[in-house]
């Protein structure tokens, strides 16, 4: 046990070497590391959001909206398929929560309006199936003559994959528009975006330019009465009333269908107006945008029209002449900030359903700063307790547990530095359980090596046996622990997982300086001293 | 001198200290339990769903002036402490009926109240209805399937008898530490099933370094009575059980006298823990052995394969 080759030797210090030096560039500051050379390593550790202070948002797609919303858009589809000539006789179009459904009157004409609706089962290109193509929806008829679209599952798998796929398109060239923070956009699960917006410390801006799915619509305002008679009455068929972002509330009737869609805007601006020098928000569409805005602005000079973000009115001009160049502006009563972030969602895009928070949590970056402090100088103080209570039970056994115990720290830091794990505060939980772990295996081999000493071995074979012996209770123990921490990492979530990561890490590190790195110290001791008598 | 915290060759009788450690541990586990279903823990909104705002005031809060402003908004049950320090508030809201966006006004509800303030938001945290549920599933299963995995380990390496002697202390552990989450209603959060998995990390530890201890005795000794094995197993151990706590107890009480009040509750908890897995590894983990009806000779039929382990080890 106490003999060690050369290239074993040069092997275990060249591992305790890396560690220190991965380990290094983290008590240096970004700017003092630009000056070392190339060779060296630099990267820092990640720290979690609880430690640096940051913003967590998770996002899920609101599933029951978008079908909702998918499912009032069938009932416009249905309608017109079945208007078509020749018409077929309709009764009973609902749009609701779980279905499209319609009853077709004349039942010899069943078989007939199967085939023209069928095509609005929507097959979807998919990846996810092999490549064989998805209906969005499952047609279903029945001798009544009940017509019902309903969901199919893979079609909603599909549908949901996609939006999250936009989604996280979307949110990222928003939030890089803002330019303050580099967040971390993932998706979670089937139907969840999760957004780590690391140094953001009030996320309310951030929340607020995610939150919006920045649907623009351009729609005509129906002149056969005004917003208050239609909110009296009932509004005319094809028309619905919207309010405005005012304070109060203007209604407005207008179109139900849109003229047109932001979906052509290629690019939106923030400028001044020329009269009011307020600011206003400018756009420009793309070629075919442009073509079909040209269309509309000739057809409906000096009607008024409204645009519409999100379904709230938020400009309502009247169209002095056509607009044949593609551009047009909206002005509202916007702030500067206000104007500013409604172009970027304009040049970002709509989000392809409302997203809802369903868990936030933003961390000040002062408060990140006094845990680590608080957590620095608790270490020290635990650190210290142990080294000098390592000491005074194991005398000079007792500093190579130190030196020992230093570079398992040094081997767990420069770990984490390497694979760039992020390291939390459950995380910093794993290590203190590490630590514990690391002197329990030199307790074990020490304690092993007091009692085959007094079972009457010679210093040199009970420190051997003491090594050989305490090996396999360290494994078990160690390979327990690391089943755990496995488990834990294949199941848990956040938290749990930034646990498991740091003690699996620990506990590679604990078996290699607790028994092989402090073994070789003993050996060397050994080989220099020859001691006669047992120093513990 | 060096230190010794127990002298050499002790010879202290803990089998027959089990007629006191099992109805205690007995005790303590049915009024964990009984205090767990009755009054139940004080879960954190991890858990249970809701928002916590931390805030950082100038100068000294007015505690009592917050809770009443507080109270207008109507957000049900609210809470207000100080959190370490006179100008370190930490506001705790239930969670609200309504689904996912009623949580997300509630912090906007309460930035009202403290508009006109020099108030540093220092932490907000929201957790949905969604979300909890799930959280505290995910979370128990996980420490559930990790506890299944080592107990199948356990049997490999050892006996069955030693795998659920092993799951039965841990369980123990858990149970009583839950006990002192009900009794001192602390936070339950998710840092604090962190703490969870720590002490039955660290209780694992111990249970296996004695039950080793109890193999290498029982191979060694093939005529002896159990009793006096297992006795003389945990007496040989004594010394390290004991060092290796106390070290991490020194090092845990560092850290919640200077580690802040964000880790107190978690370090708090791991103390017990500590105690409570030195405990039930030198009480508990070997006299259940005998309650399992563990047989002195079990393990002598594995004795081919150790005499391979040695000379695998000897050439380490």
């Amino acid at each position: 046990m106490l003999h060690f080759a050369r290239w074993k030797i040069v092997l275990i210090v060249l591992v305790v070497a890396a560690g220190i030096l991965t380990t290094l560039p983290n008590f240096f500051t970004a700017k003092q590391l630009e000056s070392w050379p190339d060779f060296l390593p630099k990267n820092q550790m990640v720290l979690g959001l609880d430690l640096q202070g940051g913003a967590y948002l998770l996002y899920e797609v609101d599933q029951k909206k978008y079908i909702e919303d998918r499912f009032k858009a069938l009932e416009g589809e249905i309608r017109d398929v079945l208007r078509e000539n020749p018409r077929i006789g309709y009764t009973g179009l609902d749009a609701r929560p779980e279905s499209a459904q319609v009853r077709i009157r004349d039942l010899t004409r069943l078989d007939e309006a199967r085939e023209r609706l069928s095509p609005l089962v929507n097959p979807l290109v998919s990846s996810l199936f092999g490549g064989q193509p998805v209906d969005e929806f499952d047609l279903s008829v029945d001798d009544n003559g009940l017509v019902r679209f309903t969901y199919s599952e893979a079609g909603l798998d599909n549908r949901l994959q996609s939006i999250v796929q936009q989604s996280i398109e979307v949110i990222r060239k928003r939030v890089d528009e803002l330019g303050t923070t580099e967040p971390n956009i993932q998706r979670q699960g089937t139907d969840r975006i999760l957004v780590e917006a690391p140094g953001e410390g009030d996320p309310e801006r951030l929340k607020d330019l995610i939150g919006e799915t920045a649907k623009l619509t351009f729609h005509l305002v129906d002149r056969n009465m005004t917003g208050e008679q239609a909110l009296q009455s009932r509004p005319p068929v094809g028309t619905s009333v919207f309010m405005s972002v005012d304070d109060p509330p203007i209604p407005y009737l207008l179109q139900t269908k849109p003229l047109l869609g932001g979906e052509d805007l290629v690019d939106a601006q923030v400028a001044f107006g020329q009269n009011t020098n307020e600011p206003v928000v400018t756009f420009r569409f793309n070629q075919s945008g442009a073509r079909e805005f040209a269309r509309v602005t000739t057809e409906n000079v000096n009607f008024p029209f409204a645009i519409l973000l999100d379904d709230e009115v938020i400009s309502a001009p009247v169209i002095r002449e056509p607009i044949l160049g593609g551009s047009g502006q909206i002005s509202g009563n916007f702030t500067v900030e206000g104007a500013n972030d409604l172009a970027i969602l304009l040049r970002a895009g709509a989000l392809p359903a409302q997203l809802t928070v369903i868990e936030e949590r933003s961390i000040g970056p002062g408060l990140g700063a006094d845990s680590i402090e608080a957590g620095k100088l608790a270490s020290i103080i635990a650190g210290a307790a142990v080294i000098v209570f390592m000491i005074l039970a194991y005398g000079r056994f007792g500093v190579i547990a130190d030196l020992a115990l230093a570079t398992n720290i040094f081997l767990i830091f420069g770990a984490l530095t390497v694979l760039q794990a992020t390291l939390t505060l459950p995380g910093i939980a794993g290590i203190v359980l590490t630590i514990g772990m690391a002197v329990d295996a030199n307790v074990l081999i020490f304690e092993r090596i007091r009692e085959e000493s007094r079972a009457g071995r010679s210093v040199i074979s009970a420190i051997d046996a003491g090594y050989s012996r305490a090996l396999g209770t360290i494994l078990d123990a160690n390979i327990t622990t690391l089943i755990a921490a496995v488990i834990l990492f294949q199941l848990g979530s956040g938290p749990v997982r930034g646990f498991a990561v740091t003690l699996a890490i620990g506990i590679f590190t604990t078996v290699f300086s607790a028994f092989t790195f402090s073994r070789l110290l003993v050996a060397l001791w050994i080989r220099r001293r020859r001691p006669s008598a047992l120093p513990i | 001198m060096l230190l010794r915290l127990v002298p050499d060759n002790t010879h202290i009788k803990f089998m027959w200290l089990r007629k006191f450690s099992f109805p205690l541990s007995i005790l303590l586990v049915i009024a964990s339990l009984a205090g767990f279903f009755t009054v139940g823990m004080n879960y954190g909104i991890d858990f249970k769903g809701g928002t916590i705002i931390e805030i950082k005031t100038d100068g000294p809060a007015d505690i009592g002036a917050i809770r009443s402003e507080l109270s207008a908004l109507n957000l049900g049950d609210v809470q207000v402490q100080e959190f370490g320090a006179s100008d370190d508030i930490l506001i705790r809201v239930e969670e609200q009926p309504g689904g996912e966006l009623a949580q997300q006004s509630v912090v906007q509800r309460v930035r009202t109240i403290f508009a006109d303030d020099n108030v540093d938001f220092r932490r907000v945290e929201v957790v949905g209805p969604r979300v909890s549920g799930e959280l505290a599933q995910a979370g128990a299963i996980a420490v559930g399937a990790a506890l299944f995995a080592i107990l199948i380990y356990i049997w490999f390496r050892f006996e069955w008898q030693f795998a659920v002697g092993a799951i039965l202390t841990t369980a123990n552990d858990v149970v009583i530490t839950v006990g002192l989450f009900v009794l001192l209603q602390l936070d339950f959060s998710l840092s604090s099933i962190a703490a969870v998995l720590t002490i039955i990390g660290y209780s694992l530890n111990d249970t296996v370094v004695v039950y080793d201890r109890i193999r290498e005795n029982l191979r060694k000794y093939k005529k002896r009575p159990l009793a006096d094995i297992l006795d003389q197993s945990i007496n040989e151990t004594l010394s390290r059980t004991t060092m290796t706590s106390v070290t991490t107890l020194l090092a845990l009480i560092a850290l919640y006298v200077f580690g802040g009040e964000v880790i107190q509750s978690f370090t708090l908890a791991m103390i017990f823990g500590i105690v409570i897995g030195t405990y039930s590894s030198i009480f508990l983990a070997a006299p259940l052995l005998i309650l399992l009806n563990l047989r002195p000779d079990a393990l002598s039929r594995n004795d081919g394969d150790d005499e391979k382990e040695a000379k695998a080890n000897a050439t380490v």
